[in-house]
């Protein structure tokens, strides 16, 4: 049985101040290098279920284990700590800080993870790397980042989440912002990438047309429950 | 790194950032300002009257004495008699007297009747001594030196006649005997600015007539007789003391504050100048106290400049928190802003300070007699700004702490 990059087992969640909602995970793996695709309507816990792999919020019982490692064990600044070195984060939009160059968004999730940084080895360089291999142009490095286009902030959010080699990449709905074309472009750059690592992938979107390209696609409905309260 | 996407991030808000950062230069500007009026006064104060070791004067009260000897403010409530002077100007120890008599008037200016001797040894701002920029030091009974203030005010020149009246602000002129602008002094920034000199004579001259303070009807003496009368005075308000050693300043001090004949008062003019700038300090404090707001008032307009950043940065925190940045690596950043902000902003009003000072001194050295020096910051000028950026440091913490809370809550998702 392959490496697990994410395993999470018997994971609950209490909404803090809206009693009687909550969400329950049983189970959710994600093996090394495997890419998978979750499915899910909005309001279906998309969000808090990354929030929780990520290590922003807690569960209230049950283990999220990052790397073979429970991160409900860290402490909060060790988790913020864990995140910076386990996981490249991809955002549907507004990936990048608008007033930073493009290199300084490559390279800020480095700032908060020194063996990352260690693996990326020369930052600069890698990050120009990866800025070709996502077919950005050369010059783009030095531009501020609000002066690109959505496309191209999406592919230096991609290089970002890709740098210093992190085993996991969640990305919450990378194409949403994009056209039907620039989807498909985006989508094969990132997965050239994350072939190339051995990276594993969890992408959550609303569309089941990008499942074709995934290892595995699973239903947000399959795998969890949201209880509410008797209204 | 942080840093540089902090203030990359400032210069990206550089509207509001710069009006913030202005509002505390202006303030810092004022607080600097006030300061440097504060002790820029203080020493034109001190500088007022400079190498006399001792006034001597009346009984009454030692701020009293030197507000109404060198400030020309208020009256002598007695007079020292000629004799007194005498035997004190004849002591081994009084290296030089010079005798002041007032209580006559010309216009709103005071006349004050002195010796030559007070041009030799009045002396002020650090030992400068007065100097005449038109015409020459009195040398007939009728002559008179002016300042440089009563002949810009009345637009005299030398030679132009004037005539002194009795008493202050009097209607009974002393018509009799008009004198002649013989000389006009330099600015000096003080009172000297504002009074008629004339001789020690001349005050007793105008009084041949005057008896009780009214003219003896029908009597009018003609100059020439007066001219030939003795003119000596038979009293004087104040005198001036130089003393042959420093050291000698307080034995002399003693002996004229026992003197048997007649209750007199010997002052220290810079120790009765500390204990008149402790009344005025008051003011001074009150004055310090306001521009002290003045800046506290910016740092909290930066404190609501961040406040309201907060919202429209929601998701530039989230994608630090994405990236790992810890909830108090927000906090730090933003209070790192305000220092920076509060940084520029005192740097910035020490510049204006500076550049103000500049063209302000010669302004205010004419016009005012207030000389402000322009040195390299102070050691206490440092202070103040390395507490206006502390202050910034401690004001920031508030939207800080609130951005601290909204992060630990958002996590890297903003529920828009």
């Amino acid at each position: 049985m392959p490496k697990r990059v994410l395993d999470i087992s018997n994971v609950a969640y209490r909404w803090p101040g809206r009693a009687g909602f909550s969400l329950t995970v049983p189970r959710l793996s994600v093996a090394e290098g495997e890419s998978v695709l979750l499915l899910g309507e909005s309001g279906s816990g998309k969000s808090t279920l990354l929030s929780l792999i990520c290590g922003t919020i807690l569960p209230d019982s049950g283990k999220v284990c990052i790397a073979a490692t429970d991160t409900s064990l860290l402490s909060g600044g060790a988790r913020d700590k864990f995140r910076a070195e386990q996981i490249g984060v991809i955002f549907q939009q507004f990936n990048l800080l608008p007033f930073g160059s493009v290199l300084d968004n490559i390279l800020l999730p480095l700032r908060f993870a020194p063996a990352r940084r260690k693996r990326a080895g020369n930052a600069a360089a890698e990050a120009a790397a990866l800025c070709a291999a996502l077919g950005l142009p050369e010059d783009t490095v030095a531009t501020k980042a609000i002066a690109l286009s959505v496309g191209q902030q999406q592919r230096v959010a991609v290089a970002r989440a890709l740098i210093g080699h992190p085993p996991l990449i969640i990305a919450d709905e990378p194409t949403s912002a994009l056209d039907a074309n620039s989807q498909a472009a985006f989508l094969d750059l990132l997965f050239s990438q994350t072939t190339t690592h051995q990276t594993s992938l969890l992408m959550v979107s609303h569309d089941p047309r990008l499942g074709e390209r995934f290892d595995r696609v699973i239903r947000m409905e399959d795998i969890a429950q949201i209880k509410r309260a008797a209204a | 790194m942080i840093l540089r996407l902090s203030i990359a991030s400032l210069f990206a808000r550089a509207l509001t950032v710069g009006m913030t950062v202005l509002a505390i230069a202006l303030s810092v500007a004022l607080f600097l300002g006030v300061e440097k009026v504060r002790t820029g006064a203080k020493a034109s104060f001190a500088d007022t009257i400079s190498g006399t070791d001792l006034i001597v004067g009346a009984r009454s009260g030692s701020v009293q004495l030197l507000l109404y000897s060198v400030f020309r403010i208020g009256n002598a409530t007695n007079n020292v008699t000629w004799e007194s002077y005498q035997d004190i100007a004849s002591r081994s120890d009084v290296e030089w007297i010079v005798p002041i008599s007032l209580g006559d008037s010309h216009r709103q200016f005071r006349v004050m009747g002195t010796t030559t001797a007070f041009f030799e040894h009045y002396k002020y701002r650090q030992g400068r001594s007065l100097a005449v920029s038109d015409g020459a030091i009195m040398d007939d009974l009728f002559d008179t030196v002016i300042g440089a203030d009563v002949a810009a005010t009345l637009g005299y020149s030398v030679g132009d006649p004037i005539v002194v009246a009795h008493g202050l602000a009097s209607f009974s002129e002393h018509k009799d005997q008009p004198f002649r602008v013989s000389g006009i002094l330099e600015k000096t920034g003080t009172p000297v600015d504002r009074t008629v000199i004339v001789s020690l004579e001349a005050i007793e001259a105008i009084h041949v007539d005057w008896q009780s303070g009214a003219q003896v009807p029908g009597q009018s003496t003609p100059a020439d007789v007066i001219r030939q009368m003795e003119l000596t005075p038979t009293a004087i308000t104040a005198a001036l003391v130089g003393v042959e050693s420093p050291l000698q300043t307080f034995a002399l001090q003693r002996a004229i504050n026992e003197y048997d004949e007649e209750p007199l008062l010997a002052i220290l003019p810079g120790v009765a100048l500390q204990e008149l700038w402790g009344i005025v300090g008051i003011a001074e404090t009150a004055l310090l106290a306001v521009s002290a707001m003045v800046v506290v008032t910016a740092l909290i307009g930066m404190m609501a400049t961040i406040f309201s950043s907060l919202n429209e940065r929601r998701r530039e925190m989230a994608i630090f928190r994405a990236m790992g940045a810890r909830p108090l690596t927000i906090l730090s950043m933003l209070v790192l802003e305000a220092m920076v902000m509060a940084a520029v902003g005192a740097l910035l009003g020490m510049i204006i300070l500076y550049v103000g000072l500049f063209i302000a001194q010669p302004i205010l050295d004419s016009a005012f007699g207030l000389w402000l020096p322009i040195d390299a910051p102070s050691l206490r000028e440092v202070w103040v700004i390395l507490a206006v950026i502390c202050a910034g440091a401690i004001v920031s913490m508030v939207p800080a702490f609130r951005a601290y809370r909204m992060s630990v809550a958002d996590g890297m998702m903003v529920k828009t």
